[in-house]
């Protein structure tokens, strides 16, 4: 592997640049005569538009235009679309409603945008856009997924009736209910999934910059996936072709999910450049990131998970309810269906499972991935329901576990997925060495003596990553393809640029897909850049989500570097007159196997671009490119175990321990994989103590609109975590990587809530788990 | 943020006649809540004068037992003072935790006793000490001084020049933060004098702010020990109730906040 080939410890090449403030943001960028944006956004959660008069508006110091959603309307911008198609279980498609870029009639939810200034400057925007006068008709405001689903409720869009979008299901109804009905015991939850404001540290941002000389746009965006942001600006959106439309995400300050999508933002200012000739850049402010950045989760579930008297599950019966918000963002049909209900299987041996899924409009805004997206919804519902089983059986959570794990590879779920290889005993095992769990019942008495309440907790996930088969996914609705694309450039000194089709916004890929190539050529990893980020630069790819760069991403690196390996051999061998098949590639030379001979990578390289001297009909140049197409999803798994405190005076919870014992298959960089790891359990934890988002029913306001309200988990909220991999290495793709990206965030909440609820003595809980609700469940239970 | 004319002063004279010129002026100490209110548009003051760089608004004096804190006195120079350490400790304790490190070396005493934010650390301690608030044309004692949710007893352009309290005998802060602000969701300062007088002053919890809780300050006058407030009931009516804790929830708190506080002390 060498120092800074695969599997070893290597520094961030990329965070010289973010820790000396080098890092170059959608924000930093400037070009001249740019203008600023600011948006005139909805103060009601629903209501009719009237009127907008921006007379005064216009009048104001500095203001260049003022524009609204008719003018973007008449210009032929088209709707904002889900690009996943969910059939109902009646055949009917989803019954997706208008979204406009500017709300032209009605607005939806609060923080709607309605209109944009531009002007010289920021303060300027914003003093005209207070000017801007919408007169509103106010509408009834329904929040709350279940009660929007009922009759006599506010109505969000006419295509949805009952604000329904679809109801879907997955699995065998029938065979579930038959082994539910003749089961030896029934375990019932009702399962709240908490809705979570993505939070990046670099809020959105974007510049349109439109050339009237060659009728030519350029984006900058804070997007996870600027060549998807160019289909879909072109294809659906009507901004401008392909040809005419570069899309630019330089450093990005963190996604999470949130910058998958392309929003009305970045639309508005491509097309305000071209209708005021001047390149106009928008930045969202921490307020309207609470606002208007898709949010996450908020599902309302009940489980039903049949057991026979030896303690096997003989099915799983799940219902649930998914808040979709205002709006149908671009993958928000997706993340309750096919990232959840497939991956209701868990780690277990579950011979029938059916899962209902009804999606809803509500006046909140959009809801789509997040960190996980559908895994940990899935992960949370079974592993609470698990651990209420457990309980409720007189078993030991492991002993429950253990009875239960799937231990034969390949494994076919009934919700479609089929396991490719695993082993989970292997990480329980590990987690509970850890974790010292068989020492958790003196650690309990040593804690009451001092009048807390110590408790301990599990889960075993299990995830879905490396998306996706681009056929499997295209069955199933998916508009696009879920493949990835990588150009491997020599250059003629034989340094060597890698194009990609993922993006890098946290993940660290300058360094571990240089690995790959100091790996493969044995040449220093600063002599490899990786490119990626810009539509003119890279051909086509399709971003970093679904912890995909690894197992996509780097295949399609691997792939096109196998292309380049090969010919740089065939040229080597040209140089040194021996037979292309005894060519090694060791330390950045090319050498005959067992001779002394050899070229430097250097010299070869040379070669390609003189071309003096190549073999016969062999093209000049050294560069080649490759798609790679996933043959299945990826199965990260693993188990974690969190031991709590909670003061039973207050309902304070201190996590005193945090074990995570994972299976990501090979590991590229391990630091960076811990990495991951510490920030995904930070991300659960937030989610499982701290974090809601939420939204007042009467009137449709949000409520957590700052982080005076809205609880981020700080350094001392957080133990200092005990990480660890064992790993079975995938089988499908060429590296044997599983993906690493969102695992902490899947596995940690109920390891969490298990934890607590066992302190407490009560099972019911719901996240966030805050002082006051443990306090009141503790006393409870009492 | 809108337009603001920014002004130095470097007496307290001059920033009440510069207060006394501006249209609708505003003081400026820290700026902590100030700057962000204005950058959220949400205050729009013509003009702010600065009152950071005025000697006489400076500096902790501690005489015998009596303490003198400058308006201008930063949370992390309480914090830090060992003066005070020495005769009144739940002071610095009570600014050690208030905000982040950035926040205690910006924010002021004098900023957040004006600012009574009915969340704010600084209010329950002035209310238990029993300070006197000193302006530029006053007297005015803490029990007098905080009138509402963000309302003081100031007079428009008056400035808190100082404030002035006797250490106490023995004296303890504990606070309940609220885990997303971290302001205080209850906090309790108890304070026990030589004749056995005792004050106990609830920030964070009260639906018209700070409060002092005489039931405990009766039975704690009889018996100084964290089991004494065991049988007092905390009224919950006259609490608050919001996203992140319930009234009852608060009152429970209290009784906690002020046990521990008087263990600690
Ligand atoms: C992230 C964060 C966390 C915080 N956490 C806490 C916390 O845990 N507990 C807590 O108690 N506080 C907290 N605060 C508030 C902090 O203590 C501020 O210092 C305080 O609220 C205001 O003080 P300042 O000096 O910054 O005043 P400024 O913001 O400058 O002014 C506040 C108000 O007081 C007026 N004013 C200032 N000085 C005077 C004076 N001498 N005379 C008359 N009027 C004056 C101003 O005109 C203004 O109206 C926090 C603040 C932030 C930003």
């Amino acid at each position: 592997m060498g120092v800074e080939g695969i599997g070893a410890r290597v520094a961030r090449k990329e965070d010289k640049r973010f820790l000396t403030g080098k890092g170059r943001y959608t924000d930093d960028m400037s070009v001249p005569g740019m203008k600023y944006a600011v948006f005139v956004r909805s103060p009601h959660a629903h209501a009719k538009i009237k009127s907008i008069d921006a007379t005064a508006a216009k009048a104001m110091p500095g203001v260049i235009d003022v524009l609204d959603g008719k003018q973007l309307t008449a210009d032929g911008i088209g709707n904002l679309i889900c690009g996943w198609m969910i059939h109902s279980k009646d055949g009917s498609p989803m019954r997706m409603g208008a979204w406009r870029p500017l709300a032209d009639e009605t607005v939806r939810y609060v923080g709607d945008a309605v209109a944009v200034v531009v002007a010289d400057s920021v303060n300027e925007a914003r003093d005209a856009a207070e000017a801007v006068i919408v007169d509103y008709d106010p509408l009834p405001v329904v929040t709350d997924p279940v009660k929007a689903l009922a009759d006599g409720q506010p109505q969000l869009h006419p295509e949805a009736p009952n604000n329904m979008i679809f109801d879907w299901e997955l699995g065998d109804a029938a065979a579930t209910d038959a082994a539910i009905a003749a089961a030896a015991h029934v375990t019932e939850v009702k399962i709240l999934n908490n809705r979570l404001s993505p939070n990046a540290m670099e809020p959105r941002a974007a510049l349109g910059i439109y050339d009237s000389g060659d009728d030519h746009y350029t984006c900058y965006t804070t997007s996870q996936n600027p060549h998807l942001a160019r289909l879909v600006m072109s294809a659906f959106y009507n901004v401008a072709p392909e040809n005419k439309l570069r899309v630019i995400a330089p450093d990005v300050g963190g996604g999470f999910g949130s910058k998958i999508y392309i929003y009305p933002e970045e639309i508005v200012c491509l097309w305000a450049s071209k209708r005021t000739g001047v390149p106009v850049k928008w930045t969202c402010d921490r307020t309207e990131a609470f606002l208007t950045d898709a949010h996450g989760r908020d599902h309302v579930s009940t489980v039903k998970m049949a057991f026979d008297s030896a303690n096997k599950i003989t099915a799983l019966k799940v219902d649930t309810i998914a808040n979709l918000g205002a709006y149908m963002s671009l993958f928000s049909s997706c993340v309750p269906t096919y990232l959840y209900a497939t991956l209701l299987s868990g780690q277990y041996d579950i011979p029938a499972i059916h899962a209902n899924v009804r999606t809803v409009y509500t006046n909140t805004a959009p809801v789509d991935a997040y960190r996980g997206a559908g895994r940990p919804e899935a992960t949370y519902l079974l592993e609470r329901t698990m651990e209420t089983a457990a309980r409720e059986l007189g078993l030991s959570p492991a002993e429950l576990r253990r009875i239960n794990f799937i231990r034969s590879f390949p494994h076919q779920t009934p919700v479609i997925m089929n396991y490719d290889a695993g082993d989970y005993e292997a990480s329980l095992n590990a987690a509970m060495a850890a974790a010292d769990w068989d020492g958790f019942a003196a650690r309990k008495e040593e804690a009451e003596r001092r009048g807390m309440k110590r408790g301990i907790g599990m889960s075993c996930y299990i995830e879905a990553c490396g998306l996706a088969p681009s056929s499997a996914v295209g069955s199933l609705g998916a508009g696009v393809g879920l493949w990835e694309s990588a150009e491997v450039r020599v250059n003629a000194v034989g340094t060597i640029e890698v194009m990609t089709g993922s993006h890098s916004h946290g993940q660290g890929h300058e360094t571990t897909f240089a690995q790959l190539v100091a790996d493969r050529f044995g040449v220093p990893i600063d002599s490899v850049n990786i490119v990626h980020g810009d539509t003119d630069k890279v051909q086509m790819g399709m971003g970093t989500y679904g912890s995909r760069s690894g197992a996509v991403g780097m295949s399609a690196v691997a792939k096109a570097l196998d292309k380049v390996e090969a010919k740089a051999k065939k040229i080597a061998a040209h140089l040194m007159e021996a037979d292309e098949s005894d060519i090694v590639i060791e330390n950045g030379e090319l050498k005959v196997a067992g001779t002394d001979k050899s070229v430097p990578w250097f010299q070869m390289a040379l070669a390609a671009y003189t071309a003096h001297n190549l073999p016969a009909g062999m093209e000049p140049g050294l560069k080649e490119g490759a798609f790679y197409d996933p043959s299945n999803f990826t199965f990260p798994a693993g188990c974690y175990i969190c031991e709590v405190e909670v003061d039973p005076d207050t309902g304070q919870t201190e996590i005193i321990q945090f074990v995570a014992a994972d299976d990501f298959g090979n590991i590229i960089n391990p630091m960076i994989v811990e990495g991951q790891v510490h920030g995904g359990l930070a991300q659960g934890i937030g989610q499982a103590l701290l974090e809601g988002v939420h939204y007042d029913p009467e009137n449709g306001q949000l409520l957590t609109a700052s982080y005076m309200d809205y609880a981020m988990p700080r350094a001392d909220d957080l133990p200092s975590f005990k990480v660890s991999t064992s790993n079975t290495p995938c089988p499908n793709n060429p590296l044997g990587v599983k993906g690493c990206g969102e695992a902490g965030a899947i596995g940690s909440p109920p390891a969490l809530i298990n934890a607590i609820t066992d302190a407490i003595g009560n099972n019911a809980l719901t996240m966030p788990a805050t002082p006051e609700k443990v306090w009141a469940a503790a006393h409870a239970a009492n | 943020m809108y337009q603001t004319n920014y002004h130095r002063p470097s007496s307290v004279q001059e920033a009440v006649k510069l207060i006394g010129g501006a249209a609708e002026g505003k003081y400026l100490a820290g700026g902590m809540t100030l700057i962000a209110t204005m950058k959220q548009r949400l205050a729009a003051p013509s003009d702010l004068v600065d009152l950071r760089h005025i000697a006489e608004l400076k500096g902790i004096t501690v005489n015998g037992r009596s303490v003198r804190i400058g308006a201008a006195t930063t949370h992390h120079d309480v914090a830090s003072s060992a003066e005070l350490e020495a005769v009144c400790p739940a002071i610095c304790a009570l600014a050690s935790h208030i905000g982040d490190p950035h926040v205690r070396h910006m924010g002021t005493i004098g900023g957040s006793i004006a600012n009574n934010d009915p969340a704010a650390d600084y209010p329950a301690a002035m209310l238990a000490l029993d300070a006197t608030i000193v302006t530029n044309s006053r007297q005015i004692a803490a029990a007098d001084f905080f009138t509402g949710l963000f309302e003081t007893a100031l007079d428009d352009g008056e400035i808190i020049t100082a404030i002035t309290f006797d250490a106490p005998a023995k004296a303890a802060y504990q606070k309940f933060p609220n885990p997303a602000s971290r302001y205080a969701m209850a906090g309790v300062f108890v304070a026990r004098r030589d004749n056995g007088e005792v004050r106990v002053a609830v920030t964070g919890a009260g639906s018209n702010g700070v409060f002092r809780h005489q039931g405990m300050e009766a039975a704690l006058a009889g018996n100084w020990s964290p089991d004494a407030v065991g049988n007092i009931s905390v009224d919950a009516s006259d609490l608050l109730t919001d996203l992140h804790a319930s009234a009852a929830y608060r009152a429970k708190l209290i009784k906690v906040m002020t046990k521990r506080a008087v263990a600690a002390a």
